[in-house]
């Protein structure tokens, strides 16, 4: 293991768990309220970059405009997603809810791809990847002082996928729409007895879970630039989902940081098959959870063992 | 049950059990599957290369079939133990020389254990958390094909893989190939079929419908569930070596997440659980992907400015099919097909 590097990757590996984690949050935001696992959702992400890349490049629109149609658009999308799809599906068995999922993630990948081209784009700069902050440590390690560079595009997109982590949570925890969503997650049939519009709040968080894409969206294009691949990202969030809990807000934002804190531990041993590890750590991490504590570090104890 | 034909009675426990009830449907049978190895000698090549893939994909929905169709549990790995199959048979024919009519199976073994392996978690874990975890196999597997023993695997480069040959005959062309494929994928159908129809398959249905019912009946959970990773990483394995012998070539993305995908899809669009649906479904979905690509140069002119029009009909042909099955006729064609055949038998009273 290098020790001098350590702190640096630790540090990095944290910053790339902040858009991951929300990432996950959009995961979280449809699992919590309409038990569906959502495989579509880096295609939505995809849709959301490229949407605003299409407003700002394209169109020319100024940046912020261009982030507040791809954000409207997104809400539109998640709310067809809703409607179209899965609510023909309520009551159906779980293989066909998964399915349908698979098959929207196709569709939205082969709109992205009609709609857009395969090519690599050229995102515009949220924030600046030029002149990173350095920050020397006061201790020495093996006789040096330890010196972490942050490039600044990763340490504002962590703080702007923090903001909207804590934003939702704030949403949740204090408006009578957050707490009639966390009713209706607990039971369906209850929650519409008691006068709850089940379907509206179904709606209602697919849009947001749209919404929620396209803010990870751009926030990963801005740093790591946009193709079609960005759609796989998502799949490092799936054990960020898993690890955190599935139905626990608080659980993603730890799971996120922890995936990619040890995404960024890994890569810092000098053994280079350790280091050939990095892209599977959160597969490992995936297992291993599922394995010894299939609820998550977060998550309520509802898995049928059998 | 479906119906049977009006004069047609089990007088017999042999005749109960059997599949095929008639002389005339043998004599059908035998000139279909006579007509299949002749294909060569009377369609054009492209025909006989699409009617083998076809054929190699039936053999993976057949696996998938076992596994999520009749015990119910989901898997996204399908395309990762074919990658583990191609892989065993591409070094053992390669590295090692040995035939490809030994390395076929030993492929097909190779992959079920590693099927096991990753069926551990589905004594834990069920519904999308096992999902999970065979997606994790979809990752874990072709990364170790890139990264483990690069002298062996070849990295991210993947093999080239042999020409299966016997009596001086090569399979190089798809013309030889279907002789190959179909040789492996009739008795992978006679064993699907008795499979779903003996003390294993009823094991299995128990344990999709009520895991805790089957259990307390004395379903082994532990064996059974392994058993059929076992058997579903099985056939993916078979499937993937032959398709590996077919491409010639074969690297980690091969077989890619895409791939299990489609699997699913198809299983679906066929029909889950039935042994007509992973045939029906790979059929449909194969040839209806292979006409998304007459769309490629429509859709490049309505959209011009997007280089990858035409590779996006393939996904969305797929994803809307299989959202439209899974609206309209979540039982696939193989449902559709017993309504037809109830009808017809019925008419002209028939209230299907």
């Amino acid at each position: 293991m290098n020790w001098q590097l350590l702190p640096q990757f630790v540090i990095s590996g944290l910053l790339a768990g902040g858009p991951i984690a929300l990432t996950a949050l959009g995961l979280v935001l449809v699992f919590k309220s309409s038990y569906i696992f959502n495989f579509a959702h880096g295609q939505l992400l995809l849709l959301g970059a490229l949407m605003t890349w299409w407003f700002a490049v394209e169109r020319e629109l100024p940046l912020w405009l261009a982030i507040v149609l791809a954000l409207a658009l997104s809400a539109v999308i998640g709310l067809a997603i809703e409607r179209f799809t899965l609510r023909p599906m309520t009551g159906q068995p779980l293989l066909s809810i998964i399915l349908m999922t698979l098959g929207l993630s196709q569709v939205l990948q082969g709109l992205a791809l009609l709609l857009f081209g395969g090519s690599q784009r050229n995102f515009p700069q949220i924030f600046s990847a030029a002149d990173p902050y350095i920050i020397t440590l006061p201790w020495l390690i093996d006789d040096r002082p330890l010196i972490l560079i942050l490039k600044q595009n990763l340490v504002w997109s962590f703080v702007a996928a923090m903001l909207g982590v804590i934003l939702i949570s704030a949403f949740f925890r204090f408006t009578s729409i957050g707490l009639a969503m966390r009713g209706a997650s607990e039971d369906h049939e209850l929650a519409q007895s008691l006068g709850l519009r089940i379907h509206r709040i179904f709606g209602l968080s697919w849009a947001m879970a749209g919404m929620v894409a396209t803010a990870a969206g751009i926030l990963l294009a801005t740093s790591s630039g946009l193709d079609l691949s960005l759609s796989i990202v998502v799949l490092a969030a799936f054990p960020v989902v898993l690890l955190g809990g599935i139905e626990s807000i608080p659980g993603v934002i730890v799971g996120g940081l922890l995936i990619g804190l040890t995404q960024g531990v890994v890569s810092t041993f000098k053994a280079q098959w350790v280091r050939d590890m990095t892209e599977i750590v959160p597969y490992l991490v995936l297992l291993v959870v599922l394995l010894i504590r299939p609820e998550g570090l977060f998550g309520q104890k509802r898995i049928e063992r059998i | 049950m479906a119906l049977r034909p009006a004069g047609e009675f089990d007088v017999s426990f042999a005749r109960d059990m059997a599949t095929i009830r008639r002389g005339w449907q043998w004599v059908l049978l035998f000139a279909f599957i006579a007509a299949l190895y002749a294909l060569p000698f009377y369609a054009s090549e492209s025909t006989t290369a699409l009617i083998n893939r076809i054929g190699i994909t039936i053999i993976a929905v057949q696996g998938l079939n076992l596994l999520t169709g009749l015990t119910g549990q989901i898997s996204l790995g399908q395309a990762a133990f074919m990658t583990a199959g191609g892989y065993i048979s591409a070094l053992l024919v390669g590295k090692l020389g040995w035939h490809f009519f030994a390395a076929l199976p030993a492929a097909a073994l190779g992959a079920g254990v590693i099927g096991l392996i990753f069926g551990l978690p589905s004594l834990r874990v069920k519904g999308f958390y096992l999902v999970m975890a065979t997606l994790a196999a979809q990752f874990i597997i072709p990364w170790f094909t890139r990264n483990a023993f690069p002298e062996v695997l070849n990295g991210a480069q993947g093999l080239n893989v042999a020409v299966p040959e016997i009596f001086g005959l090569k399979f190089n062309k798809p013309d030889q190939y279907i002789w190959l494929t179909l040789t492996v994928l009739i008795p992978s159908t006679i064993i699907a079929h008795n499979v779903s129809r003996s003390r294993l398959g009823r094991a299995f249905v128990s344990i999709r419908d009520n895991d805790l019912a089957a259990e307390l009946l004395g379903i082994n959970l532990f064996k059974y569930k392994l058993f059929a990773f076992f058997l579903a990483a099985m056939y993916a394995g078979a499937a993937g070596s032959l398709e590996a012998h077919n491409l010639r070539h074969l690297n980690s993305e091969t077989f890619n997440l895409v791939d299990s995908i489609f699997l699913l899809g198809m299983l679906v669009v066929g029909g889950l659980g039935s042994n007509l649906g992973p045939i029906f479904g790979s059929i449909v979905v194969e040839l209806l992907t292979d006409a998304s690509a007459l769309f490629g140069p429509f859709v490049v002119e309505l959209f011009p400015d997007a280089a990858g029009g035409a590779q996006a009909m393939r996904p969305l042909f797929f994803g809307v099919t299989l959202i439209l099955f899974l609206i309209f006729e979540p039982r696939g064609l193989a449902h559709r097909w017993q309504i037809i055949k109830a009808a017809w038998r019925l008419r002209p009273f028939s209230h299907t």
